[in-house]
């Protein structure tokens, strides 16, 4: 490795040692080796910004959420918003991440209308937290970890609107100094997919510790994606950054485009620049941004209006002990304490809200229900039904408890998996409970022998050729009887019991 | 230290300042005065003392998340120069 010493500006040094042959990227020329690093800034949640009392929410009118001191008047003074510092030491710990105890705020100098100050208020040599580290997941159940570089504070800018006028720009100030987290991953990524499933990990922690919401449709969550390419095990190549990357999809889209392309240039004998680019979601591609001007030299030094950042272990350390379960200690218990799946358990914890919802149906502290099948009916039957009807889980016409009510009726016999499913559609559209709904359309299951017998004798009497070729051992004939015999109850009859008196009767 | 005028026209773009080449050299000149000057701190023997932001032994004060401010964008636009409804407006910048 001849990579320079970690600075969150040049290239930080990898920890991820070795490569996966299953990771390359073949070129023409021969394989190569993909090298990610995100920067994600997280709006933090608060209130207030993080140096005034003007409001963070989103959608208001323009400038109206602005305070002298957002808009950059005279004279104005920025005081620290305590939570926002609380919000991102918080996020510190859920990522493993050394807390530095003392931290410096200072001033990133450049110019754009959207930046009234003339400089970003941003954390340079001393950011707040230092170096984590997290767990990935990625779908086929592979796991890596991610080193995390840094974490700092910062002011946002405010907003350009370009397609207003034919002249002018439209500028509002309303996130102007609202609290972001710059995450800073260590570049240890090494595809698109692995890029998208590092910050949907890194989202469902703050999620999780309510220190961001994680809306990256508004704006929430953004990440800069710096990708670049080497011949396995040789020097780091040059660095693209996509900027402001919105989506977990268009992240990996962003940098499978970006690794083709860097591979097809350096393959036909060109150079990689070391540049800012923009991902064109609409053709799936990255362009250059990179204007005629002059080379970024930010000059940050110590802001001068914001004394140093300072607080004691102690309360540190009471903010570790109040943190919440996060997805991968949740994950693991529900391995250890309800035999779920490592999959299973996984899509359960992605979002604190199903996790929830998972072990209300449940009940872990009153009737404890079959939890696999509780895992099944979220994960199938309720995702899929949320997933038509465009909501999310905390939206679901059918409350946690009443889907434990139905898996009840499946666990005591009333009603077959089959019925429940379509009891379940009628609680989806009516939010009615499982049993009133059974109850109202006599759909119990029937596991009276005698009335299951009485079918079957009718159905032998009717079709005695079947039963003849049932007899002389034809297997497919056997489940010719059962559907017969459920289409006569209306899939009412156990599918059990109608076996085990079939074959009684027909001497199988 | 002394300031060339490269540097002089750099650091000048950077702020966004028009400097006539005229007023280059002189610049240069008292801009290196003025850090001759303050270089004169190095002087003091600052080793085993860690760099300061600030002289003051205090913690900064720190403002609940408590919304209180904002709410009035006729003052925030008051002295903009040229404003379209609630917005600001500036010459378009598209990158």
């Amino acid at each position: 490795m001849t990579d320079t010493a970690p600075d969150h500006l040049s290239g930080h040094v990898t920890t991820r040692i070795g490569h996966n042959q299953k990771d390359l990227v073949e070129g023409a020329t021969g394989p190569w080796e993909v090298i990610i690093g995100l920067e994600v800034h997280a709006q933090v949640t608060s209130e207030a910004k993080l140096f005034s009392g003007a409001a963070t929410a989103f959608g208001a009118e323009p400038n109206t959420q602005v305070s002298l001191v957002d808009a950059a008047m005279p004279g104005m003074l920025p005081v620290i918003n305590r939570e926002c510092a609380r919000q991102a030491i918080r996020t510190g710990l859920g990522l493993g991440a050394q807390i530095n105890l003392r931290s410096v705020f200072d001033r990133k100098n450049y110019f754009y209308p959207d930046l009234p100050q003339g400089y970003q208020i941003s954390q340079f040599t001393q950011p707040i937290v230092g170096e984590g580290r997290i767990t990935v997941d990625l779908p086929d159940g592979e796991s890596f970890e991610v080193g995390i570089e840094r974490l700092h504070l910062e002011q946002d800018a405010g907003k350009s609107i370009h397609d207003q006028h034919p002249q002018k720009t439209f500028i509002d100030l309303n996130r102007s100094g609202v609290a972001l987290m710059e995450i800073v991953s260590k570049p240890d990524i090494r595809s698109g997919e692995e890029a998208a499933a590092y910050l949907g990990k890194l989202r469902s922690i703050l999620r999780y510790l309510g220190t961001c919401d994680g809306d990256m449709s508004q704006g929430s969550m953004r990440a800069d994606v710096n990708v670049s390419v080497r011949r396995p095990g040789e020097d780091l190549g040059t660095r693209a950054e996509i900027k402001n990357v919105n989506s977990l999809r268009f992240v990996r889209q962003a940098v499978d485009y970006e690794v083709r392309r860097q591979i097809e240039l350096i393959e036909d004998g060109g150079e990689v620049d070391q540049e800012t680019r923009l991902f064109d979601a609409n053709r799936g591609e990255t362009r250059s941004m990179r204007s005629k001007e002059e080379a970024h030299d930010y000059r940050y030094f110590p802001d001068p209006d914001l004394l140093p950042l300072e607080f004691d272990q102690a309360f540190v350390d009471a903010l570790a002990a109040d943190l919440p379960e996060l997805p991968d200690a949740k994950k693991a218990r529900f391995i250890d304490d309800y035999g779920l799946s490592s999959y299973d358990a996984g899509v359960l914890v992605a979002e604190r809200e199903t996790a929830e919802y998972f072990e209300a149906v449940i009940d872990p502290a009153g009737a404890k229900r079959d939890a696999k099948l509780a895992a099944n009916w979220v994960t199938a039957e309720l995702f899929g039904r949320l997933n038509n009807a465009d909501k999310d889980i905390t939206e679901s016409p059918v409350a946690a408890v009443q889907l434990g009510g139905l898996i009840d009726l499946i666990a005591d016999d009333t009603i077959s998996g089959r019925i429940a499913k379509d009891v379940f559609a009628e609680m989806f559209d009516s939010g009615q409970e499982a049993a009133a709904i059974v109850e109202e359309k006599g759909l119990k299951q029937i596991t009276d022998t005698g009335a299951i017998e009485s079918v079957i004798d009718q159905l032998i009497a009717d079709n005695p050729d079947q039963a003849d070729q049932y007899r002389q051992g034809n297997t497919k004939v056997a489940g010719w009887f059962t559907g017969q015999a459920m289409k006569a109850t209306q899939g009412q009859a156990n599918p059990q019991m109608v076996n085990q008196i079939l074959k009684d009767k027909l001497g199988g | 230290m002394a300031l060339d005028t490269d540097t002089v026209r750099r650091i000048a773009r950077l702020a966004r300042l028009h400097i006539p080449d005229a007023d280059l050299e002189p610049l240069a000149g008292e801009l290196s005065n003025i850090i001759g000057w303050v270089e004169q701190l190095a002087e003091v023997d600052t080793d085993g003392v860690a760099p300061m932001t600030s002289v003051v032994e205090t913690t900064p004060h720190l403002r609940d998340d408590v919304v209180n401010d904002g709410g009035y964008p006729d003052r925030v636009l008051a002295n903009a120069p040229d404003a379209e409804g609630e917005f600001f407006a500036v010459p378009k910048v598209i990158e």
